[in-house]
């Protein structure tokens, strides 16, 4: 048992190797920059890149299954709006206990996410158009149900997710831990995380074997949804309040976690432990550029440059390994 | 003026790891068609590339005519006059064929090309070929064979003298293979040299006057091809002699294990009624089209409107899914390893297991221990050759590749294999292997079914051989009686 364990451990050095070094490396200079040898490694820093980043996680777990598939979800962004302002909505404008108003978020996502999986399994459009549609119809009920007005909640129940604390540690922090399991959990111990594989690298081989293409499309858009309904919750929970407009753009960010932790954007491969890796150095990137004062609009410029390089190394990599 | 059209002289290519090429030697001659043979990765398609400069090779010299030529890229052999027709088709299914014939270089200027010069000058090439194609038709509306066909004309356009075809007839039918070869006659005619590269020993016989066979990335001879023959060629190329090629022992069959009537899919498969013995390999020939592998695919639950009764072991079946096919141990290898499946990108080890994922998979537990045994057992039992589990199977040659999707259904334990093509594109070293291995299956008393379009192996591997014409089956030989000629006689009726 120890040494499957370790073995597991040294796999998952082996597979993502580059980003990892990239990571480190990272990091290693954030504590030895003058600007940020003192802020960055702290632990009230270090919970608050994962406290700030555990949507991104939430997503992007999702995001890796739907790439395998060979498909992409656009919608996710939205959600988070949705969802949050629902889950507001039910507390203050309906008077509703809390953890309501979060099933009706969770809910909300859920609901997304069967919408895409049924048009995407039920029919030949393409998941960028069907996913492009639902991103802004969701982004449109969420302006129309709030007059484009945030929702504020300030009850401590509705903190804690996003803000509150669970011992010395920030509730999304764990959330995002729960999140990872359960996604590495479906992905490498289950069938259903092979027959993604199966469906995204060659569905009509996948029919061939008898795997249920559709199923497997549709629970994946589902729980992908779910998982943004849940985004969406710890977002509204660190704002105070349902925001309509929050979650813009949230949904390229998974896109570059994923692709940065090694999926390739053609299907049927993919790493869950990349994805992980992805998010810290989108993280770690972000928190570096502010704590070392870089002007707001030039960090998406270093950001892009960031991306590109690191798809880049991983795609020299493959090419020398002769995949 | 030298004697040969072309010669290769010392050729040597390596890749990090392997020496893919080693001091290769070809020569051609004007007007003769020149087979260069081998199994996969015995390195014909490196020499090809290395011609086509594709890749530069590390030694040797490339003499045209008699000059040494510098080939140093796509565009030095094109003006060298050399062409190369890929296995895999190349065009823009969107555009006319004239527009694929002349794409990147159209007559009239970048902004305003001249549409009606281009038609009219594509046509005249169609013509002066004796092709029947209109020059403005779109290519997707045209067959594979005319596709080809199109292919060879664009090579050609552009003054050719070499011309390589890498296995032109792996995917058209007998007829148009026959033009095909018509096309190849006119143009040795005009004193075109051509290198023909093919794993069919008839086409050879047929088309070809020399031979050149390619091992381990060296050449080992050049016969005339009327000098040599089919075990001479085969002992070249697999470095030994194979005593059996088709290994097969007739024995007595059982009883009726799949009773099949009027199978039906509502297109392709129309009528087709047939009944599997125990014990036997039981052929199905026809020409390509003619509803063999929508039939099998029907049975096996992949056709939505499926009709017609099934029995198996005399009980009456109703097969939705594959899934359901296999409760009742059906297994179907498909015809195209490529498109119906490889996981290009996964391991032999996912490749080999993703039918059987319930013997090692339970509750949120992977018994890895469990699924390296499966996967050992059949890269044994098949005999695959590959450099770990792990290894992704794209890399393997198409004989191993075809080897482990085999395995895959194996693993399912079925008492009925449907074999769609078993040995396209494999090597003759890796078909003869798997000939020997349904053998030893039917003898452990496995039944199964073969689609083939290879004659010989039609005839030498099945007891029984039903034949199909548009969807039904016209007739069924014995193995005692069947020829070749009887089948061609049901199959186009």
């Amino acid at each position: 048992m120890a040494s499957r364990v370790k073995n597991g451990v040294v796999k998952y050095f082996k597979d993502n190797i580059g980003i990892i070094i990239a990571l480190l490396a990272m990091c290693i200079f954030l504590v030895i920059f003058p600007r940020t040898r003192t802020t960055f490694l702290t632990q009230k820093n270090i919970f608050n890149i994962l406290r700030q980043n555990s949507t991104n996680l939430f997503l992007a777990t999702g995001m890796t299954m739907v790439i395998i598939l060979g498909g992409i979800e656009l919608s996710v962004g939205s959600v988070i709006a949705l969802s949050g302002c629902v889950a507001a909505g039910c507390v203050v404008n309906l008077g509703l206990p809390e953890i309501v108003g979060f099933l009706a978020a969770l809910l909300v996502g859920a609901l997304v996410g069967i919408f895409n999986g049924f048009v995407i399994s039920m029919t030949d459009i393409p998941p960028f158009i069907v996913t492009l549609a639902s991103m802004n119809i969701t982004k449109g009920i969420a302006l129309v149900l709030t007059g484009g007005a945030p929702i504020r909640c300030m009850t401590d129940a509705f903190k804690f997710p996003g803000a509150g604390y669970v011992g010395p540690v920030p509730t999304p922090v764990i959330l995002m831990l729960i999140v990872f399991i359960i996604a590495a959990l479906i992905i490498n111990r289950t069938k259903l995380g092979r027959h993604m594989y199966a469906v995204g690298g060659n569905a009509q081989a996948a029919q061939f074997s008898g795997i249920n293409v559709k199923k497997v499309k549709f629970i994946i858009y589902a729980y992908t949804g779910l998982m943004s309904g849940l985004a969406g919750i710890v977002t509204a929970s660190r704002l105070y309040s349902g925001q309509p407009t929050a979650g813009d753009g949230a949904e390229m960010d998974a896109i570059a976690a994923v692709v940065v932790g090694g999926t390739s954007m053609s299907g049927g491969s993919g790493r869950i432990g990349g994805t992980l890796i992805g998010v810290l150095i989108i993280g770690v990137l972000n928190n570096g550029l502010n704590l070392m004062g870089v002007d707001s609009n030039w960090q998406f410029i270093v950001k892009g440059f960031v991306i590109l390089l690191a798809v880049y190394v991983d795609w020299i990599r493959n090419k020398k390994a002769g995949r | 003026m030298s004697e040969y059209l072309l010669e290769m002289k010392g050729i040597d290519k390596s890749f990090p790891g392997v020496k893919a090429l080693q001091n290769v030697s070809l020569q051609l001659k004007a007007g003769e068609v020149h087979a260069l043979l081998g199994e996969n990765g015995a390195g014909k398609s490196t020499l090809i590339k290395v011609l086509g400069g594709i890749y530069h090779a590390d030694a040797g010299e490339i003499f045209i005519e008699g000059q040494k030529a510098q080939i140093d890229g796509v565009v030095a052999a094109r003006a060298a006059g050399i062409s190369i027709v890929h296995q895999e088709l190349v065009l823009v299914p969107y555009m006319t064929v004239a527009e694929n014939i002349f794409l990147g270089r159209e007559p009239g200027t970048s902004l305003n090309v001249n549409h009606r010069k281009m038609i009219e000058d594509a046509q005249r090439l169609l013509d002066t070929y004796e092709m029947n194609i209109k020059a403005d038709m779109l290519v997707e509306k045209l067959t594979i064979a005319q596709q080809q066909m199109v292919e060879i004309v664009k090579a050609i356009s552009f003054n050719s003298k070499i011309l390589v075809m890498d296995e032109p007839t792996s995917s058209i039918s007998d007829k148009e293979v026959g033009f095909l070869f018509e096309t190849i006659r006119t143009l040795t005619k005009k004193g075109v040299g051509i290198i023909y590269i093919s794993h069919k020993m008839s086409e050879l016989e047929e088309i070809c006057d020399r031979v050149t066979v390619m091992r381990d990335g060296q050449t080992v001879g050049t016969r005339v091809v009327k000098e040599t023959n089919t075990d001479e060629l085969i002992a070249l190329m697999v470095g030994r002699e194979l005593t059996n090629y088709y290994t097969r022992d007739f024995l007595e069959p059982g009883e009726v294990i799949l009773k099949c009537e009027h199978i039906s899919d509502g297109k392709m498969a129309k009528d087709a009624s047939f009944e599997l013995h125990k014990g036997e390999i039981l052929g199905f020939a026809g020409l390509v089209g003619a509803g063999r592998s929508e039939t099998m695919k029907a049975i096996f639950g992949l056709a939505p409107h499926m009709s017609g009764e099934v029995y198996v072991k005399g009980k009456k079946v109703h097969i939705k899914s594959p899934i359901d096919a296999l409760k009742y141990g059906i297994a179907l290898v498909p015809e195209s390893r490529k498109t119906e499946g490889l996981y290009k990108v996964q391991s032999v080890k996912y490749n080999s297991t993703i039918q059987v994922l319930n013997q090692f998979i339970g509750k949120l537990h992977v018994n890895s221990k469990k699924e390296e045994e499966i996967t050992q057992k059949y890269i044994d039992l098949m005999a695959t050759k590959t450099p770990s589990q792990d290894q992704v199977i794209g890399n393997l040659s198409g004989g191993n590749q075809q080897k482990v999707m085999i395995g895959r259904w194996l693993a399912t334990d079925p008492e009925i294999l449907i074999l769609d093509e078993p040995t396209r594109g494999v090597d003759v070293g890796a078909k003869a292997e798997i000939y020997s291995i349904m053998n030893e299956l039917v003898k452990n008393g496995m039944s199964i079914i073969m689609i083939s379009s290879e004659m010989p192996e039609i005839i030498n591997m099945s007891d029984r051989v039903y034949v199909m014409n548009e969807g039904r089956v016209t007739g069924c030989l014995d193995h005692e009686t069947v020829t070749q000629e009887k089948i061609m006689q049901l199959a186009a009726n």
